[in-house]
């Protein structure tokens, strides 16, 4: 089974690095137009395993050429990734994408043309490297700004420092974007538990949750970082924690939940890598505002809302999915969203204390 | 009391002098305002000897001065080195109105009424009161004139004739005027006209002594061009009261050797068909037909198929030195010129020959049409002039220059038309603006289409360099820095790389090729 992948050894990406490089000399030297093979990330090459559950890219590759006008650029680029990539792993150095960004950023002499003129280039080049030689971009040591925060039953060894999830005050465990190195040294929780919002993670933290469930509560801002997703996948995997997902009643929360479990579209070549199909979706259903009474707490849901929720509702993943296809056509109804703060209407640690252990014991949660 | 008033009336109707029509209409002429009366004076001087010299077959040298006397008034001297003419024409050819060598002639020349140089005169005589100056050599002679023309009997009014001895080899005749004028430069002035006409007129050689110093627009080509012929009228050309007079003044015996005779196209076989198609035998005398035989004889040749005129009457230059002299007063990057077959309007054969030049480099402003009449420029009544219309009728978007509907193209474009033919229908007697006949618009039309497309063969070659010099370009500057990653990569060179790069996009963007094609092919002549 190819659900999780152990990361390549630093030699292995060093000598695809190096054999990229001498297949494009050859072509150059023999006079030929030199090209990369790029899989193809577009919709049209996304396909899902209904078996797996997973998003994945199907087999689809484009031809990138060095000389042709709509492609030179992106080329170059790429191949400037690539260099940096076995500049950065030669010296043990890791560097954020902005600052991959301002490396490769700089102006061809004697023209007016940079190299890369906005980040979304240099990310992109980065993902396209991904692609091309089969790795991610924390083993090209090119690393995304960490965002979110971990707390719970956990012992961890990073750079050689040993850190416990539970003794790190308020501010938790920042997660950094590269979690390929850390090595678990205890784990005692018995489930993970990730929110969308911070101000909720710190709701839940400062009402020590992980302590009284047991668990590791984790949260980014928004869509969950790669280094969060990775992070569930190898607390799923190599410790068979089960994971639930709490966010607000809304399309937009309900693709966070999505790409968890699934994976995304844009790093679908890499959902082995990321995507836990295991995971569950604990709240915020339709369900829980009939129940706890949220109604008067609802927000209309815009034209764009709307539109992102038929989006989300013909995904071939969900679309055979009555439960998901039940709370669509509720939301749909209602016309309205809840956030997760409603629930503070009953009270502050309402959360904390009735809405998810009383969700977790009676199981009451959607696949 | 009836009578009486009729008597009055009677009394004053009396015949008017030509001479004297056209002094109180002298803006029919082209003398409506000083910038315009200056040019007119200066142009039908010149008209009058380059037709002299063409006919003369001699390779026209013409010298003009234009010098201020005192305010508002010029000294102008037109000097050719044609044959001349017998002295004791002189005073008639240049003190009487509608005297002229070619008003009946069938036969492609500049000047046609026996009015233009006749103008000038009574200009001159009319704005400053001084007489024309006409000095001719004339077997060992030369003779010299001073006349006016007496505006009320139309005839000369010779104030002095001296006569030298001199060489027998020179030949040539000047006339000499004082005018009122105005002297300006830009599109309707004496140095524009002077320009054209000698681009229109490739062998001849002008030498302009402008208030502002000596201009010389030198001739191209030795060569004249063909002789033009005289012809008889086409049956076609002749409308039914020119047709009548035809007939009452001609010399033949029947009506069958009239029409074989008088006309062109018709044969004798062709004669008697018509005469047949008339009802008419063709022995008949054309003197002695009714006006109902007349009418029904003009009829039948109207009916009857003909084939066009003969084109022998018009002269056209070639291609090739039509490109020769725009050349030298535009200097641009390409050029092509069109020379169309004779076609005929109204009976009367005509010719259209069109050039143009295409630069970046010629400062123009926006496109610039030079209209030619028998290789005469016209600078006046733009609007009106077949020539504008059709220009503008063309769509020149489909030879990949920018224009705005119904408008000249905006491009750096010089566009010559040259319209040539026996009988040239010009709108007013100011002699500026040919009618739009259809069979005239089609014919520029259709040549400026014919060189509108050699322009889009060369513009689209040339965009294609530039977007292949980009290509490269483009090409060049990232394989600098490519060539430092891949050097990164492998462990190679730097400036190995970059030199293997380069030499695969030479290989890859051949503009080299494409540009020497494109020189080779700047001229598209077409003979």
């Amino acid at each position: 089974m190819k659900l999780y992948i152990k990361p390549k050894k630093k030699e292995e990406i060093l000598s695809t690095l190096n054999s990229l490089g001498k297949k494009l000399l050859k072509e150059i030297e023999s006079g030929k137009n030199p090209y990369l093979e790029v899989p193809v990330r577009t919709l049209r090459n996304i396909r899902f395993d209904p078996k797996e559950k997973k998003l994945y890219l199907g087999e689809l590759v484009s031809k990138r050429y060095f000389l042709h006008l709509a492609q030179i650029r992106k080329f170059t680029q790429t191949i400037g990734v690539a260099a940096l990539a076995k500049e950065l792993i030669r010296m043990n150095k890791h560097v954020s994408l902005r600052e991959a960004f301002y490396i490769l950023k700089r102006t061809i002499p004697g023209t007016k043309i940079n190299i890369v003129d906005e980040q979304t280039e240099s990310n992109k080049a980065v993902e396209d490297m991904e692609l091309i030689i089969n790795a991610l971009r924390e083993q090209l040591h090119i690393n995304a700004n960490k965002l979110g925060a971990v707390a719970g039953n956990v012992v961890i060894r990073d750079r050689g420092d040993l850190i416990d999830w539970s003794k790190l005050g308020s501010g938790g465990w920042s997660v950094p974007s590269n979690v390929e190195d850390i090595e678990f040294v205890k784990v005692k929780a018995k489930f993970v538990l990730y929110v969308e919002k911070a101000a909720v993670w710190e709701r839940l933290h400062e009402d020590k949750v992980w302590k009284k469930l047991n668990c590791v509560i984790i949260a980014s801002q928004g869509q969950a970082t790669r280094g969060i997703r990775r992070l569930l996948q190898r607390l799923h995997y190599e410790f068979n924690l089960p994971v639930y997902v709490l966010t607000d009643f809304d399309p937009w929360g309900i693709y966070i939940y999505s790409v968890i479990k699934f994976g995304s579209m844009a790093l679908a070549h890499i959902s082995d890598r990321l995507a836990v199909p295991d995971a569950k979706f604990l709240g915020l259903t339709a369900d829980d505002i009939e129940e706890y009474g949220l109604k008067k707490h609802l927000i209309k849901l815009k034209e764009i809302d709307l539109r992102r929720l038929e989006q989300i509702r013909n995904y071939e993943w969900f679309k055979n999915n009555k439960q998901w296809q039940r709370q669509f056509k509720l939301m749909k109804k209602l016309k309205a969203k809840a956030e997760l703060e409603a629930l503070a209407s009953k009270g502050i640690t309402f959360i904390s204390e009735k809405y998810i252990p009383r969700k977790i014991r009676k199981k009451e949660f959607l696949d | 009391m009836e009578f009486l008033a009729a008597e009055e009336i009677g009394k004053k109707i009396k015949e008017i002098s030509v001479a004297e029509f056209f002094e109180k209409n002298r803006h029919l002429l082209g003398y409506e305002n000083p910038t315009r009366s200056l040019l007119t004076v200066v142009k039908e001087s010149v008209d009058n000897s380059l037709d002299a010299c063409i006919e003369a077959r001699i390779l026209p040298t013409i010298k003009v001065l234009v010098k201020p006397v005192g305010s508002n008034r010029f000294r102008v001297r037109v000097e050719d080195n044609g044959p001349g003419l017998p002295p004791k024409k002189i005073p008639i050819a240049f003190g009487k109105f509608l005297v002229g060598s070619k008003f009946h002639k069938l036969k492609q020349s500049v000047g046609t009424l026996g009015v233009g140089v006749k103008g000038a005169i009574l200009y001159a005589q009319l704005t400053t009161g001084k007489p024309a100056k006409i000095q001719t050599y004339y077997k060992g002679e030369k003779h010299y004139f001073e006349l006016f023309i007496d505006v009320l009997k139309n005839t000369p009014k010779i104030v002095s004739h001296k006569v030298e001895k001199v060489s027998k080899n020179l030949h040539g005749l000047s006339i000499e005027l004082i005018v009122e004028g105005r002297y300006v430069k830009g599109q309707q002035s004496i140095p524009t006209y002077l320009k054209y006409i000698s681009i229109a007129n490739p062998y001849v050689e002008i030498i302009f002594d402008s208030p502002d110093g000596r201009i010389t627009f030198k001739r191209v080509t030795k060569e004249l061009p063909p002789p033009p012929k005289e012809i008889k009228p086409h049956p076609y050309g002749v409308e039914l009261g020119k047709f009548k007079r035809m007939l009452r003044l001609t010399r033949q015996k029947t009506i069958a050797a009239f029409l074989k005779n008088e006309f062109c196209r018709i044969s004798m076989e062709k004669a008697i068909k018509i005469c047949k198609l008339a009802r008419l035998k063709p022995t008949r005398s054309p003197r002695k037909l009714g006006e109902d035989e007349i009418e029904k004889l003009y009829r039948a040749t109207q009916m009857v198929k003909l084939r066009g005129p003969p084109t022998k009457c018009l002269s056209p230059l070639n291609e090739k030195m039509l490109i020769e002299a725009l050349k030298r007063e535009f200097p641009g990057e390409f050029f092509a010129a069109v020379v169309r077959k004779p076609s005929v309007y109204r009976g009367f054969p005509f010719q259209v020959q069109a050039a143009l030049a295409y630069g970046e480099n010629l400062n123009l402003n926006g496109c610039l049409l030079i209209r030619l009449a028998n290789h005469t420029p016209l600078l006046y009544n733009a609007g009106e002039c077949a020539i504008t219309k059709a220009a503008q009728q063309i769509n020149w978007r489909n030879y990949g220059l920018s224009q705005s509907e119904g408008c000249l193209p905006n491009a750096p474009l010089v566009l010559l038309v040259d319209f040539i033919s026996v009988w040239i229908p010009y709108t007013s007697e100011g002699k500026q603006a040919i009618a739009q006949y259809p069979e005239i618009m089609k014919e520029i039309k259709l040549a400026l289409q014919e060189i509108g497309r050699k322009l889009s063969v060369y513009l689209s070659r040339k965009r294609k360099i530039i977007r292949l010099k980009t290509k490269r370009n483009i090409f060049e500057s990232y394989a600098k820095v490519f060539s430092e990653f891949l050097s990164t990569l492998t462990g190679k060179k730097e400036d190995y790389i970059r030199k293997k790069i380069d030499e695969l996009i030479k290989k890859g963007v051949e503009v080299e090729k494409i540009e020497k094609k494109l020189k080779e092919k700047t001229e598209i002549i077409e003979l």
